[in-house]
């Protein structure tokens, strides 16, 4: 048992922390300011200086600083001690020298570690009597905002950005009090994480540039835990919203998935919620019009429809479990289509067989973090999952870690262990068709066509466990890849492989299946991930049910009358010819959406569903972790969930419904009903406290104190106050009223706030150890981790003996492959103002090579599309890309296809 | 001036080129490579910071983090000559004010800037290891120790003649 | 002094430029090398040194064979490791290494030699301040011929050591010279410190063990290879052995650096050597060691300047270079111009030097201008206290510039008072 002593207090700690986190760990107020968790030590700001003597007898002590300090058994440290007290507040007093007194009018205010620490060393009063510097600011893109001379140089941002995200547009320029922190010119940035600087920087430097435009402060905004839309990954967030509007999105900790970081789709694709393609009120297409009806027309029209005959319904792996589950059970297991193609599907329910079937660990995204070799097997990652190809990242760094075990260093000397990890190889190889972010990390960048890097992976498979089927006509070149990469995985502790269903190319997913159950049967810890595209994806393909091929199908014998399509936009599976024909064989069409899709122009009947910030649901992740986002916004009827208008539909048809679909009071209603229905997915009950989980006997605040009750917000519609909107489906007083402990549960975090912490650091506070658990347990359910598989002498693992043949370049077609893009691919977060104006325009990627010409013709299923053409250095050739979606709407999976010249750049090709 | 300058000659890249290679990593010539510039051109012009950056593999913003640290690589045009006088402890004590105060007068500018004709930027330098001859200066690359206003006189007449 | 006791300096012949291979080895050179390379082991060099008690001349006076020996011990064909000369020498008024540099570039080149042997380091690297435009030429002549002699490259004397040595020029940070910063120099990243552990000799230059050592140090090693540790011991006057090259910059007659045996007394320096201040001036008190040191007044012209006397007498010894304020410049002034340049060159990494400095500036600014506060005397003395022990700054260019400060405002209390109740200078800058 390690223990520190601090002002004289016995604190039991952890071995190998240093002491500001032992500190803070005991409870302990330690201002500081460079030091973070995830981005380790460097002793820049000095804030952190506390007294630590040498023991029981020394008396003096010295001055250190704490974060570069190791915790030592027996330390013996004083915060209090007069000397580091007044050493601290100078610290705060040289920030203040050039630092703004702007509190007022700066957005960090109220929310700012800055001011916490300003208060917390007792700085008060002004000396200095000079001018302060000023800085120019920059543009910095649509995403975050800069105010230079709020600066601290704490080098945080820089550390997070370019040691941490990798990215290399943002610098430290000039130097002494000089120093400034930017880009060499004005512009965007780059780097899939730079939203992150917002809650990095413990200043107003940068800020959340959408939310300053509908800024509230952060003691005006209600809180909900909620988790990420625009991804599989299921990064957990914190939504604030105030009058009923979405205002920003944060990071919410979950320390097995996104900890400290969100990608900048997550952060800033919320925008689609205050779009003008939301969907506010119930629509009648009515003589090829859209206008608005009364909810009760609309149902009455529903009724109509319903008598009409069969009535199929269409799920989405973007829409929460309960409204898939409710569609389920309006219109019958047997009517029910997971609004996915075939290819699809299959897809998406080989990665949930292969993962439950994988005889090792399913990994967590935190523990991709320490894999000591990883593969990642035909996938963009950085694209489909960021927050994943983030972790992996990361992972590269154990070498360094193991130098800096080796010299004693401790890990957290976060500059040191990088000096000593300079030469460090790194485990990560990245086989790809495309180059991809991670290129610059990756050990050997390798790229291929989808079936050529599949066929390696098989080769890497048997090479590692020969009972594995073996490919045949591999080059020499591959083979001596495929041996490099099986020995590097042997030798690994931890081995991590990643594919995904980024080219719908079921034998990537195998051949990584393979790969990891060929480690595991030599006893190693060898992970599996597989990435899906939506965030509901895999909770989609647990429930399962009819293909669209097979709604089609129907459809054109006439056995469907009424098609309700929730929170789908089938035009993005589906070819506009086979969107045209389904249509055209369905008499009436129900869209039930938050948003106006193309293909609402083909319904009757619009139904207005609540987004995710405006009700409470449950997404299964890519990992098989079920969490549950929480209503934040109470929208103006009527708006609602899902679920809530399969009730509605229900009650207006004249068939008597299944059971129970009318009589669900609530979301937790319908979570016991669905675990019924479907046992596999029972656990998600425990993903999170149902309604009626009580504090000390009363709901969770998700305002806090300082938000006051009553305003006169309102005033000049009415100035009788409203009571505070009921929340049926949440544990959640909508109001300020009720309980808050960093003890909490974690799921139902709103938002971190323990005085004197009123920045996200206060964060510190709920965890039981800083960079651990959430005192208050986990957030979300594993509905499967992996080692499902049994892998004894007598029924070794199945190997998927389905191994492609080489991948043959074929005349007068080329393999068209989806360039999935962080900003263009994802429906929703395209819907958001600062994203789109992130998402470049469509172009062709070509082989870079001589003589390419300015445009070419791409004759993709729904006819030919004249496109840009942007050559692409490593590309092979045979291959192009054409971004996913952003060309023709439902192109997202390999296809091949003609390419030419442009129309009027001569001639065929 | 500022956009003026040339892309960088062959043979500067492929200088740049040997001398990325000879370090065990290219960006460990990052000065050297930035060095051999301005002494083409006088000055980096940020066209040239990029082809650098470009060819020592590293990002601009990276690379202009180190130039605008180091204090004699020059971000900004220059004249034909500088001249950099100390100003640092023993040459103060020695009368550099007045030297400076001299000079500023008869080419009329402020320390940091460039006369007119383009022909001298006077900058201020710290402590140039000449001490022993103090007030001291460096003119582009010579020094001058026990400078006095007669000698600054005569030199700056000699570079306003030089191209 | 015959040329045994000035060895540093022999050589050195301003008139006639400096040695060549020839010349160098005609007088002496290259024994030690020879000696070191074919007859004697690595161990057998550091155990040398370390009898010698040869300490660092960059200023902190490290044991030099102590400093060594933490180096992981794999020949130099096993692993990557780098030897480099710091002739960063920024710091204001000193001017030895460049007397060596330009005077007798090879005695530099064997120098590394040796300590390259010691350390078995493949690598060597002579980082040079920019302006040292002289200097970069001489290096790079002597290492092109040391290179066409053998002395440097491949298998050096047939045997199976390899060297080479790399002039790095660098462009002007006086943090460079800071040991750990001098590295991230190196690797083309701005010059920041680097926390230690890991000490450079272990995680030095791209992660690699690595030792830094001052050109004077360097200097020295020929000379104890050659001569034996005993007879360096016997060079100097006090504990510490060797000479020292010692300099004088101020209103002395005679400005200039000498060569002396360790541990000569200042009054020697400045009377003799410089030849006392100029006529009309009286000397006042002095920066025995650099601009980074702190102010002694006349009381301390008898102690010898060496470590542990210089440190008693409260000062360091620095680099050994005095820097002399005479009775007529004004202290507040001269302590405004030290500060000016600390604010100037901190690297911007850590927020007391970086915000301190500038805020001590331009409060000795005011003060010098008349505009003074006395309230400002305490921010100064705060300041000195806050910036000036260890620890609190990450690295030793904060204290270093408390220092003359500290000692200043102890010593020249009287003109601080006077500046702030006249709200003038009183001594008006002369000529
Ligand atoms: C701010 C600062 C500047 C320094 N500048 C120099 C320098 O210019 N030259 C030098 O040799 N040492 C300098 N040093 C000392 C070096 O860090 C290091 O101690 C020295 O190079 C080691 O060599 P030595 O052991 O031979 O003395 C400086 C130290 C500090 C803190
Ligand atoms: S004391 Fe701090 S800011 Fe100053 S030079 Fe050292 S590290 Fe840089
Ligand atoms: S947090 Fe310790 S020095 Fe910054």
């Amino acid at each position: 048992m390690t223990s520190i002593r601090i002002d004289g207090r016995d604190c039991p700690t952890r071995p190998g922390l240093n002491l500001l986190q032992a500190c803070l760990e005991a409870g302990a107020d330690l201002p500081y300011f460079c030091w973070h968790p995830e981005l380790g030590s460097v002793g820049a700001c000095r804030q952190c200086a506390i007294r630590q003597f040498s023991g029981p007898d020394d008396t003096t002590g010295r001055i250190v600083m704490a974060c570069m300090t190791p915790a030592s058994d027996g330390a013996i440290v004083s915060i209090a001690d007069e000397e580091a007290r007044a050493f601290r507040a100078d610290v705060i007093e040289w920030m203040m020298v050039n630092h703004p007194h702007d509190c007022p009018v700066c957005e960090e205010g109220g929310e700012c570690h800055l001011q916490d620490m300003t208060v917390m060393t007792g700085h008060n009063i002004r000396r200095y009597r000079f001018t302060k510097r000023t800085h120019r600011n920059q543009n910095l893109g649509p995403f975050v905002k800069h105010e230079m001379n709020r600066c601290i140089a704490c080098y945080r941002c820089v550390r997070f950005y370019r040691d941490y995200a990798g990215g290399d547009d943002l610098a430290a320029f000039a130097s002494h009090d000089n120093v400034y922190f930017g880009r060499a010119a004005d512009g965007t940035l780059q780097n899939a994480f730079s939203g992150n600087l917002v809650e990095i920087c413990p200043t107003g430097v940068f800020t959340d540039k959408p939310s300053s435009s509908v800024y509230t402060r952060k003691w005006d905004m209600r809180g909900a835990p909620s988790v990420c839309v625009h991804c599989a990954v299921g990064c957990n967030t914190i939504v604030n919203a105030r009058e009923e509007t979405l205002r920003r999105v944060l990071n919410r900790y979950n320390a097995d998935v996104n900890r400290y970081v969100l990608c900048d789709r997550g952060r800033f694709g919320h925008g689609f919620v205050n779009a003008t393609t939301r969907i506010r009120t119930a629509m009648r297409a009515i003589a090829g019009q859209y206008v608005p009806v009364p909810v009760a027309d609309a149902l009455a029209r529903f009724a109509d429809m319903a008598v009409e005959g069969p009535v199929v319904g269409i799920a989405s792996p973007r829409a929460a479990l309960e409204t898939c589950f409710g569609l389920h059970t309006l219109v019958g297991p047997q009517h029910f289509c997971t609004g996915l193609t075939q290819h699809e599907q299959a897809c998406a329910e080989l990665a949930h067989t292969l993962l439950r079937g994988h005889p090792g660990p399913v990994p967590t995204v935190h523990d991709m973090e320490s894999a000591d070799a990883a593969l990642v097997l035909g996938e963009d990652v950085c694209t489909t999952a960021p927050r994943l190809g983030l972790a992996l990242r990361q992972s590269v760094r154990q070498a360094s870690f193991h130098a800096a075990d080796a010299a004693k260093v401790p890990r957290w000397m976060d500059a040191a262990v990088r000096t000593l990890g300079s030469e460090c190889p790194t485990g990560l190889y990245v086989l790809t068709p495309a180059p991809t972010d991670l290129d610059d990390v990756a050990a050997r960048p390798h790229r291929g066509a989808p079936d050529d890097i599949a066929r390696l992976g098989f080769a890497i498979a048997h090479l590692i466990d020969p009972s594995a089927p073996a490919v045949a006509a591999l080059g020499d070149e591959d083979t001596r890849l495929a041996e490099h990469i099986a020995a590097t995985l042997m030798a690994a502790q931890k081995p991590v492989i990643v594919s995904g269903m980024q080219y719908g190319a079921p034998a990537l997913m195998h051949a990584a299946a393979s790969i990891a159950a060929a480690l595991a049967r030599r006893g190693q810890v060898a992970g599996l991930s597989l990435v899906m595209p939506e965030c509901n994806s895999m909770g989609l393909a647990m429930l399962g049910g009819l293909p669209l091929e097979a709604v089609l199908e129907r459809a054109r014998n006439g056995d469907i009358a009424t098609l309700i399509i929730v929170e789908n936009d089938l035009t993005r599976h589906l070819s506009a010819a086979m969107v045209a024909e389904l249509v055209a064989c369905v008499p009436n069409i129900v869209v039930v959406d938050h948003t106006l899709t193309p293909l609402c122009q083909h319904a009757e009947l619009v139904l207005p569903a609540a987004a995710f910030s405006e009700c409470s649901g449950t997404l299964v992740s890519h990992e098989g972790r079920a969490q549950r986002f929480f209503q934040a916004v109470f929208p103006a009827a009527p708006i609602q969930a899902g679920w809530r208008w399969m009730q509605e539909l229900a009650r207006n048809t004249a068939q008597s419904h299944p059971a129970g679909l009318t009589t669900w009071r609530n979301l937790d209603d319908v979570i016991t009903a669905l675990a019924r229905a479907f046992p596999a997915l029972a656990a998600i009950t425990d993903a999170a406290p149902h309604a009626d989980y009580r504090l000390d006997g009363q709901k969770l605040r998700s305002q806090t104190y300082r938000a006051s009750g009553r305003t006169v917000i309102r005033s000049y519609i009415s100035v009788h106050d409203q009571p505070p909107p009921a929340s049926p489906d949440t544990p959640f007083s909508s109001s300020m009223e009720g309980a808050y402990t960093p003890d909490m549960p974690a799921p139902l975090v709103p938002g971190y706030q323990v005085s004197p912490w009123n920045s996200v650091q206060a964060l510190n506070r709920f965890q039981n150890e800083i960079g651990g658990e959430m005192r208050g347990g986990k957030s979300g359910v594993r509905l499967f981790t992996g080692g499902g598989g049994r892998d004894t002498p007598d029924a070794p693992h199945p190997y998927s003996t389905d191994i492609p043949p080489p991948s043959a370049p074929s005349e007068g077609s080329v393999l068209v492959l989806p360039e999935t893009r962080l900003f263009g691919s994802e429906e929703l977060s395209m819907l958001s103002p600062p994203v789109a104006a992130r998402a470049d325009a469509p172009t062709l990627r070509v082989p870079a090579g001589p003589g390419l010409p300015t445009h070419m013709t791409l004759h993709l299923e729904d006819g030919p599309h004249v496109l840009p053409v942007a050559p692409m250095v490593g590309l092979p050739t045979g291959i192009v890309l054409c971004p996913a979606h952003m060309v023709a709407r439902a192109f997202h999976f390999p296809c091949r296809a003609r390419l030419d010249m442009a129309d009027g750049a001569g001639g065929g090709s | 001036m500022l956009t003026a300058d040339p892309p960088l000659p062959a043979t500067v890249r492929a200088e740049i080129l040997a001398l990325a290679a000879a370090e065990l990593h290219p960006r460990g010539a990052a000065v050297a490579a930035l060095r051999l510039v301005q002494a083409h051109f006088r000055w980096i012009s940020t066209p040239h910071l990029r082809e650098v950056a470009e060819l020592l593999g590293m990002s601009a913003d990276d690379l202009d983090g180190v130039a605008t640290y180091f204090n004699l690589l020059f971000r900004r045009p220059v004249g034909r000559h500088v001249i950099m006088l100390c100003d640092s402890v023993s040459c103060w004590i020695m009368g550099r004010e007045r030297l400076c105060a001299h000079l500023c007068r008869t080419l009329g500018v402020k320390p940091g800037e460039t006369t007119a004709d383009d022909a001298i930027t006077l900058l201020p330098t710290v402590c140039i290891g000449h001490c022993d001859h103090a007030p001291a200066m460096l003119v582009d690359d010579t020094l001058h120790g026990d400078v006095d206003i007669p000698t600054l006189d005569r030199l700056v007449a000699a570079l306003k003649e030089q191209p | 002094m015959s040329p045994a006791e000035r060895p540093l300096t022999a050589m050195i012949d301003p008139a006639a430029g400096p040695p060549d291979c020839t010349a160098y080895e005609r007088a002496g050179g290259w024994q030690a090398a020879r000696r070191v390379l074919t007859a004697m082991t690595p161990a057998e060099v550091i155990d040398i040194v370390t009898r010698s008690r040869l300490r660092g001349r960059g200023g902190a006076g490290f044991g030099t064979g102590q400093k060594w020996s933490f180096v992981p011990r794999e020949p130099a064909s096993a692993r990557r490791k780098y030897l480099i000369a710091n002739a960063d020498e920024m710091e204001p008024g000193t001017f030895k290494d460049r007397w060596l540099m330009e005077g007798n570039p090879l005695q530099l080149v064997e120098g590394m030699i040796v300590a390259a042997y010691a350390v078995q380091a493949g690598h060597g690297v002579i980082f040079l301040r920019g302006e040292y435009h002289l200097a970069c030429t001489r290096l790079q002549d002597a290492i092109t011929e040391a290179r066409q002699r053998g002395w440097l490259g491949e298998h050096i004397l047939g045997t199976d050591f390899s060297f080479d040595i790399h002039v790095h020029s660098s462009a002007g940070r006086y943090i460079c010279g800071e040991e750990t910063a001098l590295l991230t120099a190196l690797e083309g990243r701005r010059a920041t410190p680097r926390s230690k552990p890991p000490f450079p000799q272990t995680g030095g230059l791209w992660g690699a063990p690595s030792v830094v050592n001052n050109v004077e140090t360097l200097c020295n090693l020929p000379h104890i290879l050659a001569n034996g540790p005993e007879w360096f011991l016997a060079l100097g006057r006090g504990e510490d052995g060797g000479t020292k090259i010692y300099g004088v910059s101020g209103r002395v007659v005679r400005p200039g650096a000498w060569e002396m045996p360790m541990g000569t007394p200042l009054r020697q320096i400045i009377e003799e050597q410089a030849g006392g201040m100029r006529p009309g001036y009286r000397l006042r008190a002095l920066l025995p060691g650099g601009a980074s040191t702190a102010f002694v007044d006349t009381s301390a012209l008898d102690v010898p300047m060496d470590y542990g006397a210089m440190e008693k007498a409260g000062s360091r010894l620095g680099t050994g270079m005095a820097i002399v304020m005479d009775d007529r410049t004004c202290p507040v002034g001269m302590i405004a111009n030290l500060e000016h340049f600390f604010a100037q060159e901190s690297c911007g990494w850590c927020t007391p030097c970086r915000d301190g400095l500038p805020w001590v500036e331009r409060l000795l600014n005011a003060i010098e201008a008349g505009t003074g506060l006395e309230e400002d005397i305490d921010q100064l003395v705060r300041h000195t206290r806050m910036l000036g022990l260890p620890g609190r700054t990450f690295c030793a260019h904060a204290p270093g510039a408390m220092a003359p400060l500290a000692s200043g405002l102890k010593l020249f209390a009287q003109d601080f008072a006077a500046h702030i109740t006249q709200g003038r200078c009183p001594l008006r800058h002369a000529a």
